[in-house]
Parts: C-alpha cells; structure tokens; sequence
C-alpha cells in the first residue's frame, strides 16, 4: 500500500445557529445524505459517494464556526503511533471513546496552534455508496439530488502562527507543503497549502489574529459543468454567493464561496491537480495574491480575509 | 366562476436613514436591512456572511422597530441585543429605522500575528 499513515480528511462538525433551517440547507439544496442523529442533538451526513458513515456533522450552538476537524488514519496501530509522536513533539493529545461520534472509532484530539482541533480516528462504519461492490452501477439518484458533492475534500482555516502548525502537519504527521503565498521575503507565509495524499490540499492556512477560525469547508464536484449547475441551485434556492462561479490560481481549482444559513462558508468546488510529496512547492508573491486566489478577477474581494466564522 | 378584481399585495416600504452620513435608503420589509442596502448596490454597512456568523454587519437600531432572528453570541451579547446593537443581516424593518453602523471589513492583506482582531464590534 503506497498511501500511508494519514489518509485523508474524515470528518468535520460544525456549528449552526438553527439545526431546523440547517439540516435542510445541508440535506436539500447541498444535496447531502442524512444518516444518524444523537442523543447530543448532533445530525451526521455524508456524500451520496462517500462510504464510510458520515463525514459532516452539525449541531445546533450560540455560535457559528468549526468545533474539530478529523482525518482518517490507515489502522488502529498507526493511530497509537500518532499518538504517542504527537505528545513526543510537546502536543496534548486527548482519547475520545469510539462511539462518541456516531459508528467512530476512538478518536485522538490535539489542539494545534492556529487554535483549532484537529483529531485522528482509524475506523468509521462503511454504510457504502449505494452501489455495489460487485460489479456496480456508475452513480445513484442520490448523486442528482441537490448539489450532490462526491466528497468532503478539504478545509481552509484561520489562524495565528500557521507556521508552527505546518511544522506539526510535516514532522508529525507526513503532510507536504503543495503551494503558498509569502509574506516577507524567506521569513513568512500569508497562506499555506498542504496535502496528505495527491490531492493539491487537504488543509489549508491563512495568517490571522484570531484563533480557531473557520474560512471555509470545501465539497468536491465531478466537473466545471457540475459547478455551474451548484451556482443555479444555489441562486433557486437564494443561497448567499461569496465570490464565484470563478477558478482558482493556486490549485487551478474552478469554485464558489458560499455562505451556509449560519454564515459559514462553504466552497463547492471542482478540479485542482494531482500533486506528489517529490514535488517542488509553488510559491506566490504578495503582489500577486489576487490572481493566485481568484484568476479570473485577479484581485481579493472584500471578504476573503476578514468574514470567517 | 367570477373572481373580484385582484387587490395589489401592498409592498412596505420602510425607510432606513444612517447616523453621521445622514444617508438613506428605502428597504422593503420582506428583506433584512443588509439586504435592502445591498440590493441597491450601497456600501454604509459592511457585507459578510449574510447568515449572522460573521459579525461585520453589526448595527446599532437608535429609532425604530424591526424583527430578528438568531445571530451570533461571538458578536451580540445578550446585552448588546437588549440595547439594540445586531446584526444587519439579521433584522428585518416593521417601521423606519435611524442606525449607526459598528461593524468594521476588517484588516488588511497581510496584517501579522499581532495585529488587533479583526472583529469590528
Ligand atoms: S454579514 Fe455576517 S453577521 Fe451579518
């Protein structure tokens, strides 16, 4: 098995302002599969194609925002490994009983220090896709249903002190650094843009005051044509569009920015290229940080470094 | 089977005047003060996340009445609410309404570690 250790990103649980108005967002217009609540009041949901049990939560709080964010570990070993290097390196790492999250394994929570919490879990009940794992059809009626994502891809967050949070992502945990944006000359980041796999990120920073803040959760769709059809949907049902449809400088992803009932935002999302851990990363320069975010428009809009939630 | 002619459903219109610039607009009562401003294409108050998440779009209601729904704790305490200090994005006129804007944009590119917070309110 090439791919190792961290596998990708699992699960993300956020925060609404109202779970009724919310679950009907995710679930109608989003176009994501309801599969379980708790006695938390927490609602799980997953991509038609996903196959493990769910990889967005939500729950109903005061605030909007993110509580954890958590990424799929290739075995129970690999999860104690981590462990333990992460409390090597001088992180707190706590264990969460399996089941806590509904059909989850244990999980190891660790805060990082841009202020959020980042969790490594090593099994999630496969409910599958609705397809079959024996000579399967190409797609279900799910994956009409809505803006239908094929999956929870990647998030981008906000906060102080993004390098010491690359140095945990790298040293500890084998992530790569893809692209960035440089803020001073050899000295410092705006943005980082870091994998675990392939994909052009799995996580991604942006320099900011405030800790623990939430920029955006990204969906992945199958094309350009499937994100225009996600702009319609989102108009149809008076979804509040940041910026988009437009493409992407840095990752050449084609995407929108918008805003979910609780003003989170939510990135709908296609394309970006395969990249791999050998590979020299992309550098950007100030003066060009607005075409590497928005290509089209080459400049940053008014949102972009300050509405986070 | 005759139908009396159609009544006109009767749109509201509120007027909406801001403290210090003295600019007005007016904002239909199916849309929250944001959204009136913005659909005009104006700018007094800052536009974010439009959900009241966010926290850019807070306003202080000095005169008038309005509906609302629930915002952010991070940016209106209870104490704030009280006092008419919400969210733009989150209140809806039922009469004329005079406000001062509170919510801020925010920093620029590229403010460090050390800069103030972002927040406005
Ligand atoms: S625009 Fe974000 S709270 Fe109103």
């Amino acid at each position: 098995m090439a791919l190792t250790g961290v596998l990708r990103p699992g699960h993300v649980q956020m925060r609404v302002l109202d779970l009724e108005e919310s679950i009907k967002f995710y679930g109608d217009v989003v176009g994501l599969v309801e599969t379980g609540r708790d006695t938390q009041g927490r609602v799980y949901f997953k991509t038609w194609d996903e196959r493990d049990h769910n990889s967005f939560i939500i729950r109903q709080a005061e605030t909007a925002g993110l509580d954890f964010y958590a990424f799929k570990v290739d075995s129970k070993a690999s999860l104690d490994k981590f462990d333990a290097d992460l409390r090597a390196y001088g992180l707190k790492t706590e264990r969460i009983a399996a089941g806590e999250l509904l059909e989850t394994g244990e999980r190891v929570r660790f805060q990082i220090p841009t202020g959020h919490l980042i969790e490594l879990y090593a099994e999630k009940t496969d409910v599958g896709n609705g397809l079959s794992y024996l000579n399967p059809e190409a797609w279900t009626a799910q994956a009409e249903r809505g803006i239908a994502p094929i999956r929870m891809d990647h998030i981008l967050l906000y906060g102080p002190d993004i390098e010491a949070a690359q140095k945990i992502f790298e040293e500890v945990l084998g992530f790569y650094l893809v692209e960035h944006v440089e803020l001073e000359e050899n000295k410092s980041d705006l943005a980082i843009w870091l994998s675990c796999s392939t994909k052009a990120h799995d996580l991604a920073f942006v320099r900011h005051p405030e800790p623990g803040k939430l920029h955006h959760v990204a969906f992945q769709l199958e094309s350009w044509e499937k994100v225009l059809r996600a702009a319609d949907i989102m108009a149809m049902n008076k979804v509040n569009i940041d910026i988009g449809p437009t493409r992407h400088g840095i990752t050449r992803g084609t995407t929108i920015y918008a805003f979910d009932p609780s003003g989170n935002r939510i990135e709908t999302f296609c394309g970006g290229y395969a990249s791999y851990p050998d590979w020299q990363p992309i550098k950007w320069t100030m003066d060009e940080v607005g075409r590497g975010i928005f290509y089209h428009d080459r400049k940053l809009n008014d949102t972009f470094l300050t509405v986070v939630t | 089977m005759r139908t009396g002619p159609r009544k006109r459903e009767a749109m509201a219109y509120f007027t909406v005047v801001i403290e210090g610039t003295g600019e007005t607009y007016r904002s239909p009562e199916q849309r929250t003060v944001l959204e009136g401003m913005a659909a005009l294409g104006r700018k007094e108050i800052p536009v974010g996340c439009r959900g009241g998440g966010c926290g850019v779009c807070k306003i202080e209601v000095l005169a008038g009445s309005y509906r609302k729904r629930v915002m952010s704790r991070a940016h209106v305490s209870e104490d704030d609410e009280a006092a008419h200090r919400v969210l733009a994005c989150r209140v809806w006129p039922t009469s004329d309404l005079r406000l001062k804007v509170l919510g801020k944009m925010g920093k620029k590119v590229g403010a460090g570690d050390t800069a103030p917070a972002s927040d406005g309110c």
